[in-house]
């Protein structure tokens, strides 16, 4: 039982911690995560930065002209180096488009990976810890979920919303109705994961010095074991971030996502299918390119944070 | 070493009573297997039926193997558990009277709890400090961060650490260290008793000498009353006042500390002396009796021990013996109330000459 | 001849942050039919010594350097296949957990006959035949029947036991017992104790019995080796490194053990705790917390020395003429 014997005695500050630390000295030794690293960094900021790093804004009308539209990408014969990617049937530029719709897609995966993570870790939580007739319900809501896929759940919710929704806010609720559908379709991971963490952690003995000293339920899941529990829910969540881009862009190509006035990835793909089979590749495939980069990086840096969060491959 | 337990007769009730304390877990199958396999209920008899007395500042030491309830009784105390049966009562008054949650505190704030694996009494996430100022803030007996963490500083000292030890992590330190925080965390309310799960039972064997001095010198200077869990007969001989012999989930015998080594009465104390190691190597043979601790869900009918009593009888059998007086020892056993059991061959090592 | 000779054993573990010296240049020797203890705390290396011995050391960590020779035939350079062989027909073992120690898929008379047949020519039921009288002579009631049942439907004792079965199966010369009754209670502690003394006694088979227990060393071993920080600081017979220890942690250790009918008001308290394998001080591993330290204990690591019964790793017991008495203190 001794701890720690190979230990050096630990430097002060929070920097050298990481820096020192086995987890960054294994992200350190393998360069295809450095990469899918910086490739989701370059996305998360290119989409946050957009109106600054995209060369055109593609959906203010006033700079588009149709005298544009359908030119090919800048290293073929009639392209232009105006229009890197070259550009849609509107005259946008697709380069530009890419990153807004980067943007869209990410703000909605993102929000919704937040909103399932809250849910169900929140779920999970009280299943572990309280036990009874409450873990019971909880999850068999989670394994009845489960046996629905995905996709279908979140066009479930998508078109009860549509119904509920007044038509004249139908277009501004849509993002918010998208994200609370991809949302609820993508809780019982977390739910799963938590609880089985919670139940392990309830046994240990600082929580049961906690309720010695008359520490409520409640506060001893959010400070006791919660801390204790997110580290497989984040790998959870960022595996979950690929999906729920996913998701949306399957939504947005079979028409029931975002609106058309904040086209993201998948609305992009749509829309240029609609144009592959008359020759202009372009407006379809850089999009898709990018949606499978972008989701490819995300998946790479969740499998390597599992496995270095893993503490018997260690 | 055991003090003396003749006490002038005391003014104060005793710290903690426990009488006639039971506590049973239903461990039956889920029901949909029980239908289907025709199954009974099952019941584990954690803890049946157990009375004993602790006066203040006394060490009572609650030993035996596993499965003989020692752990669970120690919960029951303090609350983490509730009874199925039976009566606690701290300082004189039912614990189980407390009903306002103001009350309950006052209460609770009086008692604290060591565990046996450092590992896993201290919150990984947590610092130090947080862990345990933990009690004080939940007692509400300080409120600015700085009486906080000076009263956190000052336990870390009395503990044997140093305050800045207060800014790090658990896994920053060993075994004992972590002991040590320990019982810093559970000193930090101001507690007048502290019950002890085997807290030195994961540690080596010189850090457990450390502990084992601090807590002799902690119940010195703050004037606590300790209720310590063991399986290890040594330290229980070391520190305790009086020991209570657990099987099975019942009292077997209770006395004295030296009076239960010198001589002890109940057969299973007897055998547990038994199994004590020759360190002294006066060459004595150990003559280890048979059998192991029978599975709790299904204990032997009448006293618990007869299948590997060499002194039961049919009476042993069929009926389940109470503590009574015998020898100046609280023992329950037929045999010993019948006067039928030999005198106790066991004798202690005779003190070591100075090495 | 021993039986056993282990010499000048190192073993390292290279880490990203350097390589790590766990065991330092240790010798020992078990002879024929002895009861060899290996104590110590944890860190101390002792577990890592059995698992040199019989070829089970864990990668990254590998032998640096010394010999182990069991029968005068070197078995630490040998190839695995072959170690293979020797390890259940010259040298069995015995670890902590009997729960893992046995597979919980297969009877426990499967792994019985299977062990058998692997190291002898026995047909299925002359195997069967040894597997029930393995399982008589660990003290297994019924044996007959119980050879049908699986690890789990055995209590602790009675799968120590089984794992003891196990380790005789083949008539090895040594057994390697790795903390065998730490997760047991006491009184099975005691029964699988005498057992073992039993067994050996019977089968002449010797044993080095590691743990951190002075009372399981003090009822079963002839000899005692105490570790600290991967060296030996004492050696000798049983009664004397116990009864008058010369090596001051020894002393300390002893002082540290609470004891039936000592009656001390404080135990002896070894100040500071071992040293992490990075910091493990110059000369002898001991000088932070020894109360005998002198000059020379900073600077040169001292051998095993002849003190009185024992042979103790202390400048304290050299015959070296020094001219004058050298003063504690530095």
């Amino acid at each position: 039982m001794s701890d720690n014997p190979l230990g050096v005695s630990r430097p002060e500050s929070l920097l050298h911690r990481i820096i020192d630390s086995d987890i960054f000295y294994s992200f350190r030794q393998s360069p295809v995560v450095m990469l899918s690293a910086i490739v989701t960094a370059v996305y998360f900021l290119s989409a946050g930065f957009a109106p600054w790093v995209a060369p055109y804004n593609p959906f203010d009308p006033a700079t588009l002209d149709l005298m544009d539209a359908f030119t090919p990408p800048a290293w073929t014969e009639e392209g232009s180096t105006k229009f890197l990617l070259g550009t849609d049937d509107q005259g946008r530029d697709i380069f530009s488009t890419i990153i807004f719709g980067s943007r869209v897609s990410l703000i909605v995966g993102f929000s919704a990976v937040i909103f399932s993570m809250v849910l169900g870790v929140g779920l999970g939580l009280l299943a572990g810890y309280v036990g009874g007739w409450v873990d019971t319900v909880i999850m068999r809501m989670a394994d009845v979920q489960l046996t629905i896929p995905a996709i279908l759940v979140a066009l479930m919710i998508d078109g009860v919303a549509r119904i509920l929704v007044p038509v004249h806010l139908r277009d501004v609720m849509a993002i918010y109705v998208l994200i609370l559908a991809i949302g609820i379709s993508d809780w019982p991971r977390y739910t799963r994961v938590t609880r089985g963490a919670t139940l392990v952690e309830r046994n240990k003995e600082y929580v049961s010095a906690a309720r010695v000293i008359g520490v409520r339920p409640i506060k001893i899941m959010l400070r006791h074991v919660l801390p204790n529990v997110l580290g497989p829910v984040l790998v959870l969540a960022t595996i979950g971030l690929a999906l729920a881009i996913i998701t949306e862009a399957t939504l947005s190509f079979l028409g029931v996502g975002v609106p058309p006035t904040q086209p993201s990835l998948g609305t992009l793909i749509r829309v240029g299918n609609n144009f592959l089979f008359s020759g202009e590749w372009w407006i379809t495939l850089f999009p898709s390119l990018a949606l499978v980069m972008l989701v490819l990086a995300v998946n790479l840096l969740g499998d390597w944070l599992r496995d270095a969060l893993n503490p018997k491959l260690r | 070493m055991p003090k003396k337990t003749t006490q002038a007769p005391s003014l104060h009730p005793p710290m903690l009573e426990v009488d006639n304390l039971a506590k049973y877990f239903d461990v039956s199958k889920p029901l949909l297997a029980r239908v289907i396999e025709r199954l009974p209920r099952q019941i584990l008899k954690a803890v049946d039926g157990v009375s004993f007395k602790i006066e203040p500042g006394q060490t009572f030491s609650l030993v035996g193997e596993s499965g003989c309830g020692k752990s669970t009784v120690a919960k029951l105390i303090v609350g983490l558990h509730k009874p199925t049966r039976g009566l606690i009562k701290f300082d004189g008054s039912d614990v189980a009277d407390a009903k306002s949650s103001a009350e309950i505190a006052a209460m609770r704030r009086r008692w604290q709890m060591i565990f046996q694996d450092p590992y896993a009494s201290l919150n990984p996430r947590w610092r130090v400090r947080d862990i345990i100022a933990e009690p004080i803030r939940e007692f509400k007996l300080a409120f600015s961060k700085a009486e906080i963490f000076d009263r956190v500083g000052a336990l870390l000292t009395q503990v044997g650490l140093s305050p800045v030890d207060g800014e790090k992590y658990p896994h920053e330190f060993s075994g004992g260290q972590r002991q040590r925080i320990s019982i810093a965390r559970a000193l930090s309310s101001n507690p007048e008793f502290l019950v002890c799960d085997e807290p030195t039972s994961a540690l080596d064997v010189s850090v457990q000498a450390q502990i084992l001095n601090l807590m002799k010198d902690l119940q010195k200077d703050v004037g606590l009353t300790y209720l310590f869990i063991s399986h290890n007969l040594a330290v229980v001989y070391h520190l305790s006042d009086m020991i209570g012999v657990m099987y099975l989930g019942r009292l077997c015998e209770v006395s004295s500390a030296k009076e239960l080594f010198h001589a002890p009465q109940h057969p299973y104390t007897r055998l547990l002396l038994e199994t004590i190691p020759d360190l002294e190597m006066t060459g004595r043979v150990r003559e280890p009796v048979g059998g192991e601790v029978p599975n709790p869900i299904t204990p032997p009918s009448g006293c618990a021990f007869h299948p590997r009593c060499p002194f039961a009888n049919e009476r042993c059998k069929s009926e389940t013996p109470k503590l009574t007086e015998s020898s100046g020892h609280l023992v329950a056993c037929f045999g010993a109330e019948e006067g039928r059991l030999p005198d106790a061959k066991y004798t202690a090592p005779k003190q070591a000459a100075a090495s | 001849m021993a039986l056993l000779e282990v010499e000048n054993l190192r073993v390292e573990f290279p880490t990203r942050r350097g390589t790590l010296l766990a065991i330092d240049d240790i010798s020992l020797h078990i002879n024929e039919g002895e009861v060899l203890g290996v104590v110590g705390e944890s860190g101390a290396g002792k577990s890592l010594t059995g698992a040199s011995i019989i070829g089970l050391l864990e990668p990254p960590g590998r032998i640096a350097a010394g010999q182990i020779r069991l029968d005068g035939q070197r078995i630490d350079t040998l190839p695995y296949d072959e170690m293979r062989r020797i390890r259940g027909k010259k040298i069995g073992a015995i670890f902590q957990d009997p729960l893992t120690s046995l597979n919980p898929l297969y009877t426990v008379g499967h792994q019985l006959v299977e062990t058998i047949q692997v190291h002898t020519d026995l047909t299925d039921k002359q195997a069967l035949d040894r597997a029930v009288e393995l399982l008589t002579e660990v003290g297994i009631p019924a044996a007959a029947r119980r050879i049908g049942s699986y690890p789990h439907e055995f209590s602790g004792g009675m799968r120590q036991r089984v794992v003891i079965a196990l380790a005789l199966c083949a008539n090895p010369r040594l057994i390697i017992a790795d903390e065998p009754t730490t997760a047991l209670d006491v009184s099975i502690q005691a029964q699988i104790i005498a057992l073992l003394k039993k067994l050996c006694r019977e089968h002449k088979t010797a044993i080095m019995l590691i743990t951190h227990d002075m009372g399981v060393i003090a009822e079963t071993a002839d000899r005692v080796a105490v570790m600290y920080a991967g060296r030996i600081a004492e050696v000798g017979p049983v009664k004397n490194v116990i009864k008058q220890p010369k090596h001051p942690y020894t002393v300390g250790l002893m002082g540290a053990i609470p004891m039936v009918g000592h009656d001390v008001e404080r135990l002896t308290q070894i100040e500071g705790s071992m040293p992490r394998l990075t910091d493990i001080p110059e000369g002898c591993s001991f000088n932070p917390r020894c109360p005998k330290v002198m000059k020379r204990c900073f600077t040169d690591r001292p051998d095993l020395m002849h003190a009185g019964k024992t042979d103790a790793a202390c400048w304290y017991y050299t015959k070296e003429k020094t001219g004058s008495k050298e003063k504690a203190g530095a």
